[in-house]
């Protein structure tokens, strides 16, 4: 589903080119479910964003589902990103002065799905991620793992096939860290495309396969299950 | 996405910084109610203006003696002859567009009785002075009919003269003097008030051969000609230019409609509103660099929630429509509030000051409509234009 070959990502910091992604060759197959790991600035949120088509890559090849799409032009990646891509955030991002509904329903405002349809649609999403009570609250009034739910149901509102979630539990206790865990494995369960970046091994063991990031270049490919493996390259770094 | 729900988004957008919101729509409402107020003050003056001249009479020529022109060479041309009253009888025997010929003399004088004395205008005229500036009597008649060389010692006096001459007492058939003459009062002008600066209440009117032997001047001070329409204007104009050139043996006449002078004075009132209106408009500018302002602080504060907007698919253009549409929604309230406020302006204005019958002309409520959508949309632009250009990645990356 994912093809990535020979991928760069260069910013230009002052006069220093700095070299966020190096070489990246990767297969990410479709329902699989990834996680990225590394030490901060090795590149693994860049590697995200350009998967998400947030960004682009310097250089490299990048297909998604048999499209080449790092060449396209503005309007296309949204439509990319509309339709093919959803995002779950480290801190959520909902908009404050929306209800949890009227967060969930925002990506089919901006599609132009009918109103009625919508609702229907929120409506639905909201009461999957277990919040149908709290459809009405603002942000504010709602905690970090329920905002994190409505979050997901956003992400997950325009029937995406690849969810990409960066750090989703960072600023989760471990309580409503696992709820949301939970719910990321049974969307993956589904055959939902599932790329997770985090720095917590607990969140990465769920993953079939971790990708472990060094300056840029993934410098190791291990299964799930051997996490701890990664454990000791993790903290020996910091 | 459509109008109402891009309407829908932009006004939560909006009530979620209500003061910011709410101060720059007055900046507009105060814009847009200068221009209401000031166009509305250039469009009373204008029609007071011409108010003053239509009821001095309508479908007006003036006859003056001399030539408002500069001489080419000195001693040709010279002096002008007098225009007489001979002249007045040409013009009504053989200028058929001519409704009614009005030969007036004017001076001043001291008119006296009793003791009491004040020195007003006298003005020479005939009987159809009356209809031609459009005066009404309040007692007794207005000059005996009969032709213009026959000089009768009777006399009508203004309002205020008579008021303040007979304190009271009936001043018809009682004789004043007038410079060293003596006049029998045959009648009293109803109040008119002052036109045109001239104070037809402060006045006597004399037969005009009267008014010509008692200042003793050959020539008139005028002679106005009424037409039976608006259309004879021109051609009686020409007719009487030509006639007197004739009489005369050279144009030493000048000929002026009323509507001319009107004309003259719209177009400089004219002018004067449009200048008011710019004053206005700079206003309305202000107003407009304010909600750039507020839209910019707007796009910088909610740099996060454009990120995730690009991240959910909302493509460009959506996101300036969007912004955009909030400049538009203020500066279109304020319009509207403006609206209200101007008129309220006007309408206190008009019971302060009723003679001023001043209201805001319909093109200026037009153009302040569609000038303050206007404002909000160009200067919407630039902050709208920006929130497009953040780069997603570090706008959700910012806290």
């Amino acid at each position: 589903m994912i093809h990535l070959a020979g991928i760069c990502r260069t910013y230009q910091v002052g006069d220093q080119p700095v070299r966020a992604l190096v070489d990246v060759d990767e297969e990410i197959r479709e329902g699989e479910h990834v996680a990225i790991m590394g030490p901060s600035g090795s590149g693994k949120s860049t590697l995200l964003n350009v998967i998400g088509c947030l960004d682009r890559p310097t250089a490299g090849s990048y297909t998604l589902g048999g499209r080449e799409v790092g060449g396209l032009d503005d309007s296309a990646l949204t439509q990319v990103r509309r339709h093919e891509i959803g995002f779950v955030f480290q801190f959520f991002h909902l908009i404050p002065r929306l209800s949890a509904a009227e967060n969930v329903e925002l990506p089919m405002v901006f599609a132009g799905v009918p109103r009625r349809e919508r609702r229907q649609r929120a409506a639905a999403a909201i009461a999957a991620v277990g919040l149908e009570e709290r459809a009405a609250h603002l942000p504010e009034q709602l905690s970090g793992g329920e905002r994190q739910r409505v979050a997901m149901a956003r992400a997950t509102i325009m029937r995406p096939a690849l969810l990409l979630a960066d750090e989703p539990t960072g600023n989760l206790d471990s309580k409503s860290g696992n709820a949301v865990l939970e719910m990321l494995d049974e969307l993956s369960d589904n055959g939902l495309t599932l790329l997770v970046v985090t720095h917590n091994p607990k969140v990465a063991q769920r993953a079939d396969r971790i990708l472990f990031l060094v300056d840029g270049r993934i410098a190791k490919r291990v299964a799930g299950d051997q996490v701890g493996e990664l454990v000791a390259l993790l903290t020996e770094d910091d | 996405m459509t109008l109402p729900e891009l309407l829908r988004f932009a006004l939560r957008g909006l009530t979620g910084h209500g003061l910011r919101t709410a101060l720059s729509l007055l900046g507009v409402s105060i814009g847009i109610a200068s221009v209401l107020v000031l166009t509305a003050l250039g469009d009373g003056a204008k029609r007071y203006v011409v108010g003053q001249f239509q009821s001095l009479g309508t479908n007006l020529l003036i006859v003056l003696p001399g030539k408002t022109e500069t001489s080419g060479s000195f001693g040709i041309g010279g002096v002008p002859n007098d225009l007489t009253l001979d002249d007045a009888e040409a013009i009504e025997r053989f200028v058929p567009q001519a409704r009614r010929v009005v030969p007036v003399s004017m001076g001043t004088e001291e008119v006296a009785y009793a003791g009491l004395s004040r020195q007003i205008a006298i003005v020479g005229t005939s009987p159809d002075y009356l209809k031609a500036r459009q005066l009404r009597m309040a007692s007794g008649e207005f000059l005996p009919a009969d032709e213009f060389s026959r000089g009768a010692a009777v006399t009508v006096l203004g309002h205020k003269t008579a008021r303040e001459l007979f304190r009271g007492e009936d001043p018809v058939g009682k004789v004043v003097r007038i410079g060293g003459w003596r006049m029998r009062v045959i009648g009293v002008l109803a109040r008119q008030g002052v036109k045109l600066m001239m104070d037809f209440d402060d006045v006597a009117v004399l037969p005009v051969a009267t008014g010509m032997r008692m200042f003793n001047r050959p020539s008139l001070f005028r002679i106005l000609v009424q037409v039976h329409a608006h259309t004879d204007l021109d051609l009686a104009k020409q007719r009487i230019l030509d006639l007197l050139i004739e009489r005369h043996d050279e144009e030493d006449v000048t000929v002026i409609t009323q509507d001319a002078v009107v004309d003259t004075f719209s177009a400089i009132l004219g002018t004067l509103t449009l200048f008011v209106t710019g004053i206005a408009a700079i206003s309305l500018s202000v107003a407009g660099f304010g909600i750039m302002n507020v839209m910019l602080v707007s796009v910088s504060e909610r740099t996060r929630e454009i990120g995730l907007l690009k991240a959910v698919g909302v493509a460009r253009r959506q996101i300036l429509a969007a912004f955009v549409t909030e400049a538009a929604i203020i500066s279109g309230f304020g319009g509207l509030l403006g609206l209200a406020l101007g008129f309220a302006l006007v309408h206190l204005g008009v019971r302060l000051y009723p003679v001023f019958e001043a209201s805001p002309p319909v093109w200026a409520i037009a153009a302040a409509m569609a000038v303050s959508l206007g404002v909000g949309v160009v200067f919407g632009m630039l902050p709208a234009w920006r929130a497009t250009k953040l780069d997603p990645v570090l706008a959700l990356g910012r806290r």
